[in-house]
């Protein structure tokens, strides 16, 4: 099947289906490197959020996703490295040399930017949680890249934790304005500064 | 389907009236002197826009038959519905309900319209869903808040979905001198007059002198407003009587209908606005910035779909 054709239907279909409202606050698209990290509360959020980015951005951009979920099936597998090219993450088996911080910047070298969910797993939409420190150990690394914080609001409605069916309500996406890590700021200061620039917001 | 001259008359004219407004309200934006407030003209030319929309849908649904009617308005009352129950707080335990809501019961709804099952789509919803629903939130296991979660949905359900199902139906009404596009006009008449009621009252409330129906729920909603509208309304409307059934020695009928529908908009408009002043927003579709929502500009319509269509009913079997 045409990739291009499948990937113009399936971000016509995320939209549809999530009635997604996008939102840029003191923000503008770019095709600069970036990483788009946000909160995450459902299955749908990687490819809402990637359907919402501007079509250059969007090829640019590839999300970062856990490879037990994304290598499940042939679907699953076919979208995950022909349609959004994601970095595939192993969650099962840390191993020192191929950690995933390491093999994130390994594929997006100079060109591409990512999408993150740095809680780690989905929350139920209620409260953002502990960011892991993977986000500050890639921002140590390559501190040229733009932190963008996201906000999805209302995606864990659309399709909540344990159930396979989405219900089409509306949701929002909002980018808000891009942060970076500070000299000497300390790892649990940055990851909390950057949960905040999330939190922030759901309120705007 | 080919539409006939008074059809094509009054949908024309429709949409000239509008493209004028649209022309109007531009000239004025381009001339920062004309003394008129910034927000008011925005307001306006969005809603002029979402007008022009509506019907220029509608004229395609038309064109294309009374089943494409059917399925446009059948999408409009999905759409509706999704702004309802997104602005409706829920728990993970309704999930599996508004799946059944949105996917089976709303396009079953218009289905039964299309067919003209009157007997079972006036009520699929107010007794099946509604005695289905509580049953199957029950299955989930959540109480919290039970009757609360079961009365927002069904309320959803029935002021956007049952309600709206009505305006499509009148096309498959029995009405009298075998035209057959006088279902049409009527349809276009309850639509033209449902907006032009909101429209009018919008207009007659910009009167200086002000006294507020319901302050702490609508301050926009005067007296003034309701009063001008409905009798600006009622006039035009008996001025239309060519384009409805209602001909003859009946051409009253017009007037007073469309009378019942501009007092039925108000009433949605006042009842969706008490819902969103709860909720803590001013438009279904705050979400979608810049726009109102969709559930804003069709609220008059839901509420006096219902109204207009037993009305015509009762008058055809008189």
């Amino acid at each position: 099947m045409d990739t291009n054709l499948t990937r113009n239907f399936l971000v016509l279909a995320a939209r549809f289906l999530s009635g997604t409202s996008i939102r840029w606050i003191d923000s503008q698209p770019d095709t600069c490197q970036r990483v788009y990290f946000a909160n995450h509360t459902s299955h749908l959020d990687s490819i809402v959020l990637w359907s919402a980015l501007p079509p250059a951005v969007r090829l640019l951009t590839r999300p970062v996703a856990a490879q037990d979920y994304w290598t499940a099936g042939p679907v699953r597998r076919y979208l995950s490295s022909k349609v959004f090219h994601a970095i595939l993450i192993d969650r099962k088996e840390v191993k020192v040399h191929r950690s995933p911080v390491q093999m994130m910047i390994r594929e997006i070298g100079d060109r591409y930017s990512i999408l993150v969910f740095p809680e780690g797993s989905r929350s139920d939409g209620s409260e953002i949680r502990e960011f892991k420190s993977g986000l500050y150990y890639l921002c140590k690394k390559r501190p040229d890249l733009e932190l963008i914080p996201v906000h999805i609001d209302n995606m864990n409605r659309i399709l909540p934790r344990g159930e396979v069916l989405p219900v089409p309500l509306l949701s929002c996406i909002t980018f808000g304005p891009p942060i970076w890590l500070e000299a000497g700021e300390t790892k649990t200061e940055f990851l909390q500064r950057a949960r905040n620039a999330v939190r922030r917001l759901k309120e705007a | 389907m080919v539409l006939d001259a008074r059809t094509l008359g009054l949908l024309g004219g429709v949409l000239v009236l509008l493209a004028a407004a649209a022309g109007a309200v531009r000239f004025l934006k381009s001339r920062a002197d004309s003394g008129l407030d910034v927000a008011v003209l925005d307001t306006l030319s969005h809603r002029v826009r979402a007008w022009f929309l509506l019907f220029l849908v509608l004229a395609a649904a038309f064109l294309l038959g009374p089943n494409a009617t059917v399925a446009m308005f059948g999408l409009l009352a999905f759409w509706a519905l999704r702004e309802f129950i997104t602005l409706t707080p829920t728990r993970p335990g309704d999930h599996r309900t508004l799946f059944w809501v949105f996917f089976l019961i709303t396009p079953l709804q218009f289905v039964l319209v299309a067919l003209d099952w009157y007997e079972l789509y006036s009520i699929l919803i107010p007794v099946f869903a509604f005695l289905l629903l509580p049953a199957r939130i029950a299955l989930a296991g959540d109480y919290k808040r039970f009757l609360e979660r079961t009365a927002k949905i069904e309320a959803g359900l029935l002021i956007c979905v049952y309600c709206l199902s009505f305006a499509p139906a009148m096309l498959m009404l029995p009405l009298p001198g075998g035209d057959p596009h006088a279902g049409t006009r009527l349809l276009l008449f309850f639509v033209l007059i449902a907006q032009l009621g909101d429209a009018l009252q919008y207009a007659w409330a910009q009167l200086p002198s002000k006294h507020v129906i319901v302050p702490t729920i609508n301050p926009h909603k005067t007296w003034e407003g309701l009063l001008g509208g409905a009798g600006t309304a009622t006039l035009l409307g008996a001025a239309l009587w060519w384009a409805t059934p209602f001909g003859g020695h009946w051409w009253w009928m017009a007037g007073l209908m469309a009378l019942v529908t501009t007092l039925m908009g108000f009433a949605g408009s006042l009842t969706m606005s008490a819902i969103k002043r709860d909720r803590g927003v001013k438009d279904y579709g705050t979400l979608v910035e810049g726009h109102g929502g969709v559930l804003d500009r069709i609220d008059s319509l839901c509420f006096a779909a219902p109204i207009f269509f037993l009305l015509t009913k009762f008058w055809l079997e008189w």
